[in-house]
């Protein structure tokens, strides 16, 4: 068949294509567009009824206040000294917690005598909510950082050792022996083979450790603390200031979405092969 | 032709619980320097623990294997896997050079021969790309290249091929003949294909199941190069096929009654 001869056919179904691509575009932008609007029109809606006093303004200020206080406090400087507090907390917990979760982690994967012998008890503790230690952490360290740090290390601990062992033990057994043929030392087949290999399931599990961290410095900073997001959360509603109290939850979700966006970040620069 | 694999009476038995599979049976077999050697049996039949005993990946319950060993600075064996053999987290370049890094070579000397073994199964281009990126036949090409890179004394196959369609075995079978005859190793080959084994080998060794035993030998002298064309073509091949199909057949029915 000449190239020519079967146009107007083709030159059609082309055509139709087209027109099937153009509404499975719109469809995708549709969605795209429903995900950006629904939480504006819920905020839409809250102020609205805020503003007609359908809902009780007291506790429902309306979203433009919470956002005028929210710039009033920014420019106050209160906001900032809370946030840092928080986030210098978050960070020495985080890595109090992550970084011997790790090795504990590997090194349970590793080695089964290791394994077996700390597994029972971090399966013991692991059920214990760090926040009901908090008196007997409070005694110990004091109402000072130490002791909110200490908290948020607790928290983040058990699921970075439980993902990172696991993620050793799920290695696939075919790159052991890929491993074990080539000659790989010891050494070589840690850094070869068992770090990357686990890495994946060690990052869910730093990320589930980070949104606890996040939940723990709250509740951690209500109880016997003078500064950080918490504390204003807690002495605002204690004052019944609710729309300083709302500014700080917006701190803490906007806190939870900005790390899960780094560490998902992060995820991707060091698992490229994924 | 001087012994380079002698095998004498391996034994492997496998123990559970007050139950035992004899999965190897007195296994006795010498294989010759630069021989290419199929094993060709049904699946169960022990044909990949025989390899993975050979490999250093499994014990021998009893018996001797004796790998001779020309070059001091030389790996006893390298493995080439079943698909999945590649390592997903390093690059096709990081993978070909696996074992001589692990081996701690020269950095001068792994690249040089990583190079040449990467070109050799044309994959240059795609040096940096990771195993996720590339197809079923392009992974066994890193994973053939991985073991000839690695230069040792023997190369252990089990069934590279099974997993791909049938256009791109037929291309890896002919690049793994070419590469192996300008280094001709001693090879010994696992799979299930009749053809394969006419096509690769220098001689077949066929395998029953439970007990694990070589129930016949197989001379398969045809002349090299090989191509697949010729081989369908040639009558002798045809009767060997037939032969083969016939014992596996007769092997299969025994163990189903």
């Amino acid at each position: 068949m000449r190239p020519g001869e079967n146009m107007k056919i083709s030159h059609k179904a082309v055509e139709v294509e087209q027109q099937e691509w153009k509404k499975r575009r719109l469809k995708e932008r549709m969605k795209q567009m429903l995900t950006i609007a629904s939480p504006i029109i819920l905020l839409l809606v809250w102020e609205c009824l805020s503003r007609t006093n359908l809902i009780d303004v007291r506790f429902f200020p309306p979203p433009t206040k919470i956002i005028g206080t929210l710039f009033s406090m920014i420019y106050s400087g209160e906001l900032f000294h809370h946030m840092w507090v928080s986030l210098y907390r978050i960070f020495c917990g985080f890595l109090l917690g992550a970084i011997p979760g790790i090795v504990i982690g590997l090194l349970m994967g590793l080695y089964s005598p290791i394994r077996h012998s700390i597994s029972p008890i971090v399966m013991a503790l692991m059920p214990i909510p760090t926040l009901a230690l908090l008196p007997i952490i409070i005694i110990l360290f004091g109402i000072g950082d130490f002791s909110k740090v200490v908290t948020i290390a607790g928290s983040v601990f058990f699921p970075v050792v439980i993902n990172t062992t696991a993620g050793v033990i799920n290695i696939d057994s075919i790159y052991l022996d890929v491993a074990k043929n080539y000659g790989a030392s010891s050494k070589d087949f840690f850094f070869k083979i068992a770090l990357p290999g686990s890495l994946p399931v060690m990052m869910e599990g730093i990320q589930m450790g980070q949104a606890i961290a996040l939940l723990t410095i709250v509740a951690a900073e209500m109880m016997g603390a003078t500064s950080g997001i918490g504390y204003l959360i807690w002495t605002s509603y204690k004052a019944f200031m609710l729309q300083e109290m709302f500014v700080g939850l917006i701190l803490i979700s906007f806190f939870g979405y900005l790390f899960s966006l780094l560490l998902r970040f992060i995820q991707k620069k060091i698992l490229p092969w994924r | 032709m001087d012994t380079k694999i002698s095998i004498e009476n391996l034994t492997k038995v496998f123990y559970k619980k007050n139950a035992s599979v004899t999965a190897l049976d007195e296994v006795s077999m010498d294989i010759a320097e630069g021989e290419f050697v199929c094993i060709v049996g049904p699946s169960g039949c022990g044909k990949t623990t025989l390899l993975r005993i050979l490999a250093d990946l499994e014990t021998l319950s009893a018996g001797k294997i004796e790998i001779k060993q020309d070059k001091k600075d030389r790996p006893l064996q390298s493995m080439v896997f079943q698909e999945r053999g590649i390592i997903p987290w390093l690059t096709v370049e990081e993978n070909v050079s696996f074992g001589l890094k692990m081996r701690h070579l020269p950095i001068q000397q792994v690249r040089e021969r990583t190079d040449y073994y990467l070109q050799k199964v044309g994959l240059d281009q795609f040096k940096k790309l990771y195993p996720k990126e590339l197809s079923g036949g392009m992974k066994q090409r890193v994973s053939i290249a991985r073991a000839f890179a690695n230069d040792p004394e023997i190369l252990l196959m089990d069934e590279p091929f099974a997993a791909l369609d049938e256009q791109n075995k037929f291309i890896l079978q002919e690049e793994l003949l070419s590469i192996w005859e300008e280094t001709k190793k001693t090879v010994i080959f696992i799979t299930h294909s009749i053809d394969e084994a006419l096509l690769l080998s220098d001689r077949i060794l066929l395998m029953s199941a439970q007990p694990g035993k070589i129930i016949k030998e197989i001379k398969n002298d045809s002349p090299r190069p090989r191509k697949i064309e010729q081989m369908r073509a040639n009558q002798k091949t045809a009767e060997h096929f037939i032969e083969i199909l016939n014992h596996l057949h007769e092997e299969v029915q025994k163990s189903r009654s």
